[in-house]
Formats: structure tokens, sequence, C-alpha cells
């Protein structure tokens, strides 16, 4: 992405130098394969560099005769030279760089994909050409430049054909884009298509499928007559339940605040944001305490009543209540907005011509709100698939995908083709509701905001439905503060209902430090590794997340290109699935070569940026259409070309777009769980791993300490963050209509 | 681009780490005991020998395949805890060394034996017996007769209050169903499966889960290894350990040098070491209560005694078999799994 502007005058390529540079010392200067510690402590400079099969060059690795299909890449390393001399718009200079640019690649992926740890990879290859002889491991550093070399002169010469206006940063970036989303969303996905069908022996086979994909365990229809039913049918009434009720309770949220004179909306908005930073299972937890079988309220009812208490908390309603209660928020927040944008207008409109408030609830401003019901329908309905923490504590006998997904991998079976026939259904149901959600929409117009006068009041709700909805409102309240002074008491509780006594014992097992005599501090308390490699990952992949996502944004609001849609389309794709298929795939992706990185902090960081990349694209179209399309001109026309417009210009405008990604990626980053528990490891273990082993181990005041604690971390961080971001607004208040003229 | 992008995480750890290049001896071990024992095992040998340990963590079921998949090219160097079916296993495909130790002499005969049965390529490191535990507060509250035997947990008073694990995805319940299946025959066994399933509550992912919500309130009986819930009743939870009359099977953990081990020596090292006293003692501090191999090491008095316990002749080779798990597990799977309750 280092894209440097290319002068345009007569023929120096400086970008196109920069790039071969890169390409040669990727090839002759830096190991070819992963080195087993990092590239930097330059370890492999005193193993045999620079012979040594394990630190040697791909050039070395080639000549030396053992692995010489890494020379052709030397090939195409020389050819972009006679491409230097020639100007941009001599044929041959575009047709050079692109013919060397693809082979190249090609051939670096092709060799990767075709030579694995056991020589030969595929069985057909060993026919052809007889048994190999040797064998490599995962690509390392000078790989991956060669990889980057190739990519890049390729988009140069693409450009220099004319495409995109020629422009060598656009081109570039879409080029980039492309590869990375194809690397780190395509390719997982279809590899675990394929490894759905890998039969024990190693060779392919459709019945394998079928045969997983007919499991009783997962369509059976039992539970109609008392038995149990599949994971499934489970998943999926599941899932419509909670994004039904949660789209209602959310839409009761939004009304309250907009169209009523509720008192306390701050208070209400304030408890709003409370689940979306909590560690999801935690709240099944104190579900638990409040009404498992032993559970206050549980033996509370239980007295009054005079039966004895029963189990009922686990199994479907239990997750249902959970799940509610932590995906509600995220309904209101979608249709917090759109509420709000119904224009007052068109309500008002109605009114005139005498409709009631009913009617004109029920008949202007309802049908207004559809687009943001049914976003908010399908992020309950693929959260509610996707989720991993409240099942695992709250689901009895209630199998559903994403935990038989994970039990399959880990569990005694250790079936990774029933892991990936099951996160085959469970993309199939979100990727059919992203569909249904389309199909409902239609090609209807919903535009309310014109961006003309439009300075009416929404009209009240009308009585009839004011009281209910206040109702709902009350209920989730008073509940989720139940649920929440739970969890705070629960961290204090020596013994939860064995030893009630209060103590500071948890707090002090995670998080104690010791100060030495010479002042050192020594981080003793067992969360402590956990915790900063949680911090770490998230800080490190939430700048990362924003700047894939703007740029993208940039490319889809500002340019045109062929194939756009298809390229909108594939960006957006990696948020329809849900994480546990993402974890599943990346495990069966990425623990072999070429691309060797499991069990390394790289695969967090890369899952997290392809888990929220969509929403850092979302928050950049968003506020990118509302800059005009004016200023980008008048930047190119003084000269600038569109790195520097896109740095200078439209950068600086996308502020609270920035931070509101980063704020996205970073909470998500430290509360998610559903892919990150396949791909932790013990040098790079996770917060919500770390805390879910707890509870696995029935340590719970550790795990809601523990929970507590990264609360508070991350309502600290949002503060600060949403501090920054008013800041930035009311100065773009201030500049954007003397920029805009 | 592992590399690189490693090197941006611990960018501080990796300035202190091309300070002190000299290579030290290391040593990578898979673990497949839990986390803390796991730890307290690295660090005590880091201790006891000055040999950097590389630890990853993984079931014994994920570790078989990693090390299954890694033939070509070991990276590890010893395979240590984790139930003994997966070691066998990997003993029977030629995945590990055989090495005779002299700590033998200092053994329990059961760990020497799972040593000859797989030609030297194993040996038992700790044991523990299969069994149940009860939540003592529960039990009185429902005013039910304290169970003492297997059969007991098939008696109709006992609806809604059982649970054990399931034999699909924990090692621990393949164990019971294997259990019954060797101690009251194939037939009897699966009866046996029959009566108890109209009785469970959950069937639960994990093994010692059972116990554990035992130990919250919130299920009165729970079918586990006898380690687990002696665990639950340390901690404080109110659980009575069950030691069944008829008898029960039983676990032995293992560990194994891998085949092609690239520091050999400090795999033997390691072996040698964690077979001693000193290293079985540890698993007191992280509360694991199996029966340790070493004689000498201490037990704790909580931990439940092998030689007072009924065990049966489990056949390991047979039941642990891959041919013989599928058969039970997919005859439990049709024929009682999907009872009604």
């Amino acid at each position: 992405m280092q894209a440097i502007a290319e002068t345009k005058t007569g023929s120096a390529h400086p970008t196109l130098l920069l790039w071969l540079v890169v390409g040669w010392a990727g090839f002759f200067i830096l190991p070819w394969y992963g080195v087993e510690d990092s590239v930097f402590t330059f370890g492999w400079l005193f193993e045999g560099y620079p012979l040594d099969d394990d630190v040697a060059p791909g050039f070395f690795q080639g000549i030396s005769g053992k692995k010489g299909w890494l020379l052709p890449h030397l090939i195409f390393l020389i050819g972009p030279i006679f491409a230097l001399n020639r100007p941009r718009s001599d044929p041959l200079h575009a047709k050079i760089l692109i013919i060397c640019g693809a082979l190249g690649f090609g051939w670096l992926i092709a060799q990767g994909f075709s030579i694995g740890i056991r020589g030969w990879n595929f069985g057909w290859q060993e026919n052809l050409f007889g048994p190999l002889g040797d064998r490599q491991f995962g690509m390392g550093t000078g790989a991956m430049l060669v990889a980057s070399a190739f990519l890049f002169i390729l988009t140069q010469g693409v450009a220099a054909r004319g495409a995109v206006n020629g422009d060598i940063f656009v081109v570039g970036a879409i080029g980039f884009v492309i590869t990375i989303v194809a690397i780190f969303v395509f390719y997982p996905i279809f590899n675990m298509l394929t490894s759905a069908f890998v039969t024990q022996d190693n060779s392919y086979s459709i019945s394998v499928f079928f045969e997983k994909f007919t499991d009783r365990r997962l369509w059976g229809l039992g539970c109609l007559q008392g038995g149990r039913c599949g994971a499934a049918w489970n998943s999926l009434v599941l899932a419509i339940l909670v994004g039904m009720t949660t789209t209602v309770l959310g839409l009761a949220f939004a009304l309250v605040v907009t169209r009523t004179g509720f008192r306390f909306k701050r208070g209400l908005r304030a408890l709003t944001v409370l689940p979306i930073i909590t560690p999801p299972f935690v709240i099944g937890l104190a579900i638990i305490l409040l009404f498992g079988l032993s559970g206050n309220v549980t033996r509370f009812v239980a007295d009054i009543i005079g039966i004895a208490p029963t189990r009922w908390v686990y199994g479907m309603p239990g997750v249902l209540i959970a799940q509610i209660l932590a995906f509600t928020p995220i309904a209101f927040l979608v249709l917090i907005g759109v509420v709000e944008g119904v224009s007052p207008s068109m309500e008002e409109a109605a009114q005139t011509l005498r409709a009631n408030r009913w009617e004109t609830f029920r008949t202007v401003s309802l049908p207004l709100m559809r687009p943001g019901l049914a976003n908010a329908f399908l992020l309950g309905f693929i959260e509610s698939m996707a989720d991993f923490g409240n099942p695992l504590v709250l689901g009895g006998n209630f199998d559903v995908l994403s935990t038989e997904i994970f039990f399959a991998i880990v569990g005694a079976q250790y079936d990774q083709g029933r892991a990936a026939v099951l996160a085959l259904v469970l993309l199939a149901f979100t990727l059919g509701a992203f569909w249904a959600q389309r199909f409902w929409l239609g090609k209807k117009s919903y535009t309310t905001m014109t961006g003309k006068g439009d300075s009416g009041v929404h009209p009240l709700l009308p009585k009839g439905l004011a009281i209910p909805v206040y109702a709902i409102v009350g209920i989730w309240t008073v509940f989720t503060i139940t649920i929440y002074t739970m969890i705070v008491y629960g961290s204090f509780v020596e013994l939860w209902g064995v030893r009630n006594d209060l103590t500071f014992k948890h707090y002090i097992t995670a998080f104690s430090i010791d100060f030495t005599q010479e002042g050192v501090r020594k981080y003793t308390g067992s969360a402590w590794d956990s915790f900063w490699t949680t911090l770490q990952i998230a800080a490190i992949s939430a700048p990362l997340t924003a700047a894939v996502g703007l740029v993208t944004a940039y490319l889809l609001t500002r340019q045109n290109f062929a194939g756009k849609n298809s390229f909108e389309f594939g960006t957006m794709l990696s948020f329809a699935i849900p994480g546990t298929v993402i974890g599943v795939s990346y495990i069966l992706a990425f623990n072999v070569p070429p691309l060797e990185i499991t069990g390394t902090g790289v695969i967090l960081v890369v899952s997290f940026i392809f888990r929220n990349m969509p929403v850092g694209v979302r928050a950049g179209i968003a506020s990118m259409s509302q800059l005009d399309k004016s200023l980008d001109e008048s930047s190119l026309t003084l000269g600038a070309n569109s790195w520097q417009t896109f740095l200078n210009v439209i950068l600086p405008l996308l502020k609270p777009a920035i931070l509101a990604a980063l704020v996205y990626s970073f909470v998500r980053a430290m509360t998610a769980i559903s892919a990150v528990i396949f791909l932790v490891s013990a040098e790079y273990n996770m917060a919500t791993s770390y805390i879910i082993g707890r509870v696995e181990n029935n340590d719970y005041g550790l795990a809601i300490a523990y929970s507590t604690s990264l609360i508070i971390v991350m309502l600290a961080a949002v503060g600060l963050l949403q501090l920054l971001v008013g800041r930035t607004n009311i100065g773009r208040r201030h500049s954007r209509p003397s920029s805009k003229n | 681009m592992k590399n690189i992008q490693k090197t941006l995480l611990v960018a501080a750890a990796v300035l202190a780490a091309s300070t002190s290049m000299a290579s030290a001896a290391k040593l990578t071990l898979y673990c497949s005991a839990q986390e803390d024992w796991c730890q307290s095992m690295a660090r005590g040998f880091e201790e006891a020998t000055g040999i950097d340990v590389n630890m990853t963590r993984k079931s014994s079921g994920e570790t078989f395949a990693q090390v299954k998949a890694e033939s070509s090219n070991p990276k590890g160097d010893v395979w240590w805890g984790g139930t003994g079916d997966p070691h066998l296993q990997a003993a029977e495909e030629d995945l590990t060394e055989p090495y005779v130790t002299g700590m033998r002499g200092e053994l329990n005969d059961w760990a020497i034996s799972q040593a000859t049965s797989a030609g030297d390529r194993t040996i038992g490191i700790y044991s523990g017996a299969l069994g149940y535990g009860y939540n003592a507060d529960l039990l009185k509250a429902n005013n039910l007769p304290e169970p003492k035997c297997w059969k007991d947990l098939t008696k109709p008073e006992y609806k809604g209050h059982v649970q054990m694990a399931n034999p699909n995805s924990s090692g621990t319940a393949y164990t019971t169903l294997a259990t019954m299946v060797q101690l009251f025959g194939e037939d009897g066994g699966f009866d046996f499966m029959k009566a108890l399933h109209k009785n469970i509550n959950q069937y639960t992912k994990s093994g010692s889960a059972p116990i554990k919500a035992a130990g919250r309130g919130e299920n009165t009986i729970g079918i586990v290894f006898m380690h687990d819930a002696v665990k639950q009743a340390v901690s404080g939870f109110p659980i009575k350990v069950v030691a069944p009359c008829e008898g029960t099977g039983y676990e032995i953990g293992s560990m194994s040098i891998i085949k092609g081990s690239r520091n050999l020596d400090e795999a033997k090292k390691f072996y040698d070491w964690a077979l001693t006293a000193v290293a079985q003692t540890r698993a007191l501090e992280v509360k694991a209560y199996q029966v340790p191999s070493n004689k000498g090491a201490e037990t704790s008095p909580s931990a439940p005694d092998l030689s007072s316990i009924k065990l049966i002749d489990y056949d390991f080779k047979k039941y642990g078999s891959s041919a013989e798990r599928k058969r039970l597990l997919k005859k439990w799977d049709d024929e009682v799994s999907t009872l009604p309750q």
C-alpha cells in the first residue's frame, strides 16, 4: 500500500523502481520461508545464511539445485527492467508489466499450493512428474515481498493501459483489496467447502458430504414427539425468535427516545451501550446465578409457590433470554438512526390529511422504517446464529450449530469434515437471511432525507402504543440493571452460593502486581498475560481495520471501475459469515503451507480485520457520501493526484467515521469469542478465551471479576474516543461550510 | 508474513530477544492436561534444568491429530498428559519413540504395563478412576437416598438428577460407556445406559462439566472421573465422591516422546524428570488429584485411594481402537440417545 505518487513526466517510473527493488530484496536477501524466530531478531543470519535450507533467500534455494521451482520467479523479476526506460504511453511498457506481474504472481501461488510439507500436494502431479524428493514450508518474508512486488507491478501495468484513468494509486488499491479479501475471506471459505467432501483416506467424495449433511443430529425433528431436535432446526428457530424480539424491543427503545417525553433518555442510551461491551457469556452466568436450579429468583419463587425448583432455564428459554438481553442494543442502534431519519414533513402531511396519530404511525412512519427493521432483524439473526458463549453455558440439551461446530473440532470426535458441513449449513442460513432481507426491501425508495429544510417535529406516539412500549422498555431496563448488579456483586463474592462473604480475592488473583525493592513491577496476576495480549491485538487490529475499511469505502464511493458490484459484495461477505465459521475456516486454511499462521498473533489480527472491516466500509461510505465530489475534483484540477487527494482532502473530513470504525473494531476485538476460541494459542491467549476457560473450571468469581474489569477498561476507551469524536464534530461544523465554498 | 507482523506484536520482546541470541537448549512440549498443570510442569522443568520449554496445550485428540499431521516434519518433542488411548494409537502408528527410562523402579505397575503394551513408546504418568459425585445439600433437599452403586443411578427417584457428558464429544463419557460394556457385558451395559438415559437431565459437552454443575447446585449427581469430583469438594463445594460398589473403569494419563524429535536429549531429560516424585507432587499445587505413577509422590488425603477401589481389568487395547470406539458410539447414538426421556 506504500504506492507513492508517480510523477507524470517522461519515462521515470519511481513507483515501479521501488517495487522492483522490493521484489529483488525479497528474492535475493531475505529468507524465503518462515524462520522460527522473528525475522527482525536477525538470528537467521547466524544459522548458515545464505545457504542453509531453513533461512536461505529464494535465489539460493533455487540455484542450490534442490528447489529449482523457485528460479522462474527470477525471469519475472528481471523482465520489468525492460519496461523502465519506456514511456507509459508505450503499449510495450504496459504489456511487459502485466505479463511479468501476472505470471510471476501466478507462479508463486501455483508453486506454493502444489508443493507442501510432503512434496507434491496433489496425486495427479505425482503421477505426472514423479515423486519430488523435497518439500517446503510456509512462506516467509522473502516470499511475501516478492508477491507484493508482482502484485503492484501487475497493477501498474493495468494502470498504464488506462484502467481507471491510468491512476496508479487507485488501481493498486483495488488490486490490493481484492487480493487480501481473496486470501483471507474467499480462500478459507472455499477451502472449507472442499474439506466437507474429504474422506478418511484424503480422497474426495460427495457421499461423505451427504452422510454428514443428513445426520439426525443436524436435521432430526424428534422434539415434536418429546425427543430432541437437530441443531440446524434449533439454531434456525432460535435465530428467528431472537431476530424478531430484538427488533421489536429495539424499535420500542428507539420510539421512546425519539417520540416521547421520556425524561431519562440519556440514561437509557447509556444502558444500551453496556451489553455491547460485555464479554457475551457473562450475561449467561448472571442468568444462571438468578434463574438456575439454585438461582436466587428460582428459589424465591419456588418457596412462595411451594413447588420444587426446576432446571427450566437450561435450554432454549435461557439462551433466548441471554441473547435478547445481549443483542437488543444492536437493534436499537440500527433503528434509532432510521426512526430519527423518517422525515417529520411526511408525517405532518399525513396528519394534515386528517389521519390520526395511530393511522399516521401505521401507514407512514412504520413503512418508512422498513429498511431499519430489516437490518435490525438481520443483525439479530446473524448474531444469534454465531453466538457461542451463551449456548455454551445455558444450552443444556439444546444443541445449536455454533457449539456443535466447536465440539466437532475440539471434542473427542475430532471431525473437521463434520465441522465444515455444520459451518456450511450455518453459512447457508445467514446468507439466506441476507438474501431474504434484500428481497423484502425490494427496489422501493425509502429516501426521506433530501437535504432540503426539514425542520418539523416528530409526532408523539399514539397512546395505545405508548403504554405497551413504556412497559416493554421498563421491564427490560429493570432486568438489565438487575443483571449488571449481579455481575458486579458476583465479582466480590467468595464462592457463589456456598460462601457469600465479600472479598477482593478474585481481583487479586487476576491482577496482582508485585513491587520489588528496586521498584520494578512484576505482573503476577494470572490474567495479565491474556489482558496485555488482548489490548495489543485490539490496538493493532483497530487502526488496520479502519484503514482497510476506509480505503475500500473510498474506492466504492469515489471511483468507477468494472466489477464494482461484485467487489462490494466480496468486501461485505465476511459480515454475513458467523465468527464460528471464520474460526473453523481459518484453522483449515492457514494451518498448512503456503500460509502457515495458526498459533501466531497474526491470525488473530487478520481475523479481526476481516470480521470488522464491513463496519468500517459502511461507516466510511456513509460519511463519504456526505462529502461533495467537487472537493475531490477541485483538488485533482489543482494538480494533486488521487493519493494526495485522499490523504489531504478526504481523510481529514472523515474523522468521525474513522473513530467510529476504531471504536467498533477495538471493542469487538476485546469481546469477540466465536472466532477467537479456535485461533488462540498458548503464546497468544485472549481475554475472552481465558475467561471461558475459568468458567469451564467452575471459577465463576474470577471470570466475572475479569469481565467486570474489561467492561471498565472498554468504558474508559469508548468514553475517551467519544470525547474525541465530539470534538471533531464541532470542528467539522466550523470547517465544512468554508471548505465547500 | 508471519514473522513481520509477529514482530510488530511483540516489538519489545523482540528487542530483548535480539540481545540474548546465544542458542539455549530448548524443548517443545505438547501438553494435554489442564492448563495450569501444564504451566506448572513447564515452569518446573525450566527451573530444574534451565532448558527453555515452549509449551502448547491442546486436548489429547487435537494433539494426536497434530502429531500425525506433522509426522514428516515433527515440531514437538514430548507429549505429556491426556488420556491413554491416543497415546496408544500414536504408538501403534509409529508416531512416537521407544524409550526405556531408568525411573521404572519408582513407578507403579500399571504405569509400566501401559509402557510394555505399547512397545515402550509411552508410559503412565497418572491414573484416575471413574465414579460419580453428588451435591449433598441438594440430595438432602430432595429427600433422596445416598447412591452407592452404578445401578442405584437408574432408580426412578433420581429422574432428572443425573448428568453425564456426551460420549460423542467427551473421552470421559466414552470411558463410562466402555466401562459399562466391560462391567455388565455388551447387552447389560447398553441396558444400563438406556435405563440411565431416563434419569439424565443433560448430556454435557465436556467431561467434567456434570460435577461442576453439581458443585454450583445446578445438578445433583454427576458421572465423572473421581479426581474431578474431589477437586470440587476441595474447592469448597458440597460434593461427596462415590466409588461405585460394582467396580469401575479407569484411565491412564500417558507421556510419549515424539518420533523424530529435534531435541531428543532434552526430551529424555524431561521424560525422566516428569516421572520423579518431585515433579509429580506438583499436581497438588494445581488441585489435580489423579493418582501419580511414582510411588514416592505425595498424594492429597482427599484424593481417591486406588487400592481401595474395585477396578475392573480395563482392556485399553480393545476399547481404545478406533473401530470399536466407532461401533459403540454408533450403537449408543442409535439405541440410547434417541429414546424418549
